[in-house]
């Protein structure tokens, strides 16, 4: 078993940043890396009963870009989770109490072979891969954060998708007594987002499970979340129970909520503005009062990998 | 005990209240306790604060007329010069630290952000009225002076309409500061409209106002 514990995770143990990245070269620069995905040599990097710790995740992906990564406070404070409350610190806090297990996962819909299942066992059939990303939420703020997961891709073909299967479809957990921020319809509940299959199936989608190497925290979107770095942050769809493949697009939370205001697509795009706010730049989570906005970029910076996607498509329309 | 003292005394009670959001922020920008994204908190604060000096300021005048209270009158013109200081500094934060003064910033980027426009006429309304604040512009304009101050009547209405606007879902909190500047705007109104029949008798709660002591005349002081 992957995965031994609930627990919040105290900040006493959370792996100071300047430490996390001295313990990646060392675990490049050595033969240590071996050691410690068998939890031999580096107590707190897989230590079973504090169980905070993902032990035995691939590192150095090519997906994985080449920036520093926000601090882990940073990720992990300020965040837009609605279910736990629509202030930035309102899911760190709500969140708290918050049941990841047991927790179960149901792949519906154009599937040969449809299932449910445990979240462990998931987790346990999956190679795990860390993936530095960056995220850009609508809100014109970015961050940089090392996802621990795995490519959605690969994981949707284990169920034999049928040649129907047009899009895919998530939705979030809904229990309003865990969650208070269902008792309010801010949003209407539970959360759905989707793709269309081909953006499901590209190698950068993946499902994370942690984040700077542990198990990832409730109010990332525990205990599994969708990770799509070129669309706006709400595409990336927390604490997910059901993934459904279906023929017709999906009916998302966003989308229904504000149709001129989300679009099913939400890919990054510097030249679509909101219609409320400028999409041009964003400020960089973790710099400072004085910190200058940096400029968004076409597909938050990996049009070289996604461009082809939308080829041909008019993404003045399909925002 | 001498009366003006007293009322220098409360003056400057009220003057260090008021001044106490601005402590607090300056207090967390220094240690650098505003969060993951300090910006936008000064913003947000900055904001709330300019709103609820805004409503506690056009407070003033529902109290007298509901209550016939007079004291609080002479806090007006403080209360008012309070909005005018958060506001300006809500308005610093969004130029020079979100935009950083940047000329490609403002014209790319204002534009596409209706409601920082909305926010922005709101703040250019308020501005001749904290020029015109002081005792010998007031009787300099005389019965325009108090033409000229119902313009804060529109800041607020554009002001909260600004907060309203900028949510993306949960119009809560905007709502509330609507509802409190449409309770203040609406005893006003009930006030005048009672006004201009004067034959009719009432034993309404809201007193007749004799023109000389309209809530909109400022109180020396």
């Amino acid at each position: 078993m992957l995965i031994r514990t609930k627990k919040e995770i105290p900040a006493s143990e959370v792996t100071d940043r300047s430490l996390f990245r001295r313990r990646r070269q060392l675990i490049k620069a050595s033969a240590l890396g071996a050691l410690a995905s068998f939890g031999l040599s580096f107590p707190e990097l897989a230590r079973a009963d504090a169980g905070s710790k993902l032990p035995g995740f691939g590192k150095d992906s090519p997906y994985s870009i080449n920036e520093e990564p926000t601090d882990f406070e940073d990720v992990t404070r300020y965040n837009n989770f609605y279910e736990f409350g629509t202030g930035k610190s309102d899911p760190a806090e709500n969140a708290k109490g918050f049941k990841t297990r047991p927790w179960t996962l149901a792949i519906e819909g154009e599937v040969e072979k449809p299932g449910v299942l445990d979240i462990d066992q998931l987790i346990s059939g999956q190679n795990l891969e860390e993936r530095i990303y960056r995220l850009r939420c609508v809100e014109a703020w970015s961050m940089v954060v090392p996802w621990v997961g795995f490519s959605l891709g690969g994981f949707l073909k284990q169920f034999n998708p049928t040649s129907k299967a047009k899009f895919v479809e998530f939705t979030t957990l809904f229990d309003p007594g865990q969650m208070p921020g269902q008792q309010i319809s801010v949003l209407e509940w539970p959360y759905v987002e989707g793709l269309r299959i081909d953006e499901a199936m590209h190698p950068l989608t993946i499902l994370a499970v942690g984040l700077y190497g542990e198990v990832l925290p409730n109010q990332n979107g525990a205990p599994l979340r969708l990770v799509v770095p070129w669309k706006y942050g709400f595409k990336s769809i927390k604490s997910i129970v059901r993934i459904r493949l279906t023929e017709d697009m999906p009916h998302t939370s966003w989308n229904l909520s504000a149709p001129d205001e989300y679009g099913f697509y939400a890919n990054v795009n510097p030249e679509v503005p909101h219609p409320r706010w400028s999409q041009k730049r964003e400020r960089v989570i973790g710099g400072g009062l004085f910190s200058l906005k940096r400029d968004t970029e076409l597909f938050n910076g990996y049009a070289e990998q996604v461009a082809h996607l939308y080829q041909g498509m008019d993404l003045n329309r399909n925002f | 005990m001498n009366r003006e003292l007293v009322w220098l005394f409360a003056k400057i009670s009220v003057f260090s209240i008021c001044l106490l959001p601005f402590l607090f922020l300056f207090h967390d920008a220094v240690n650098e306790t505003l969060g993951p994204d300090p910006i936008e908190t000064l913003h947000f604060r900055t904001g709330d604060w300019t709103l609820r000096f805004l409503l506690i300021t056009l407070t003033l005048t529902p109290l007298k007329l509901l209550f016939n209270w007079k004291f609080q009158l002479r806090f007006r013109r403080m209360l008012g010069l309070f909005a005018f200081f958060y506001a300006s500094l809500h308005f610093c934060v969004y130029f020079v630290l979100d935009l950083s003064l940047s000329w490609t910033q403002i014209v790319e980027e204002v534009p596409q952000n209706p409601y920082v426009l909305v926010g922005l006429s709101a703040y250019i309304l308020l501005i001749p009225l904290a020029a015109t604040s002081t005792r010998t512009m007031v009787q300099r304009l005389g019965r325009n002076w108090k033409k000229l101050h119902r313009l804060v009547y529109a800041a607020a209405c554009l002001g909260v309409f600004h907060f309203l606007w900028l949510v993306k879902a949960d119009l809560t909190e905007p709502s509330i500061y609507a509802l409190i500047l449409g309770i203040l705007l609406g005893i006003r109104i009930f006030d005048r409209v009672r006004k201009q029949r004067p034959a009719e008798k009432s034993t309404a709660v809201l007193r007749t106002i004799p023109a000389s002591e309209s809530c909109l005349n400022p109180v020396p002081d």
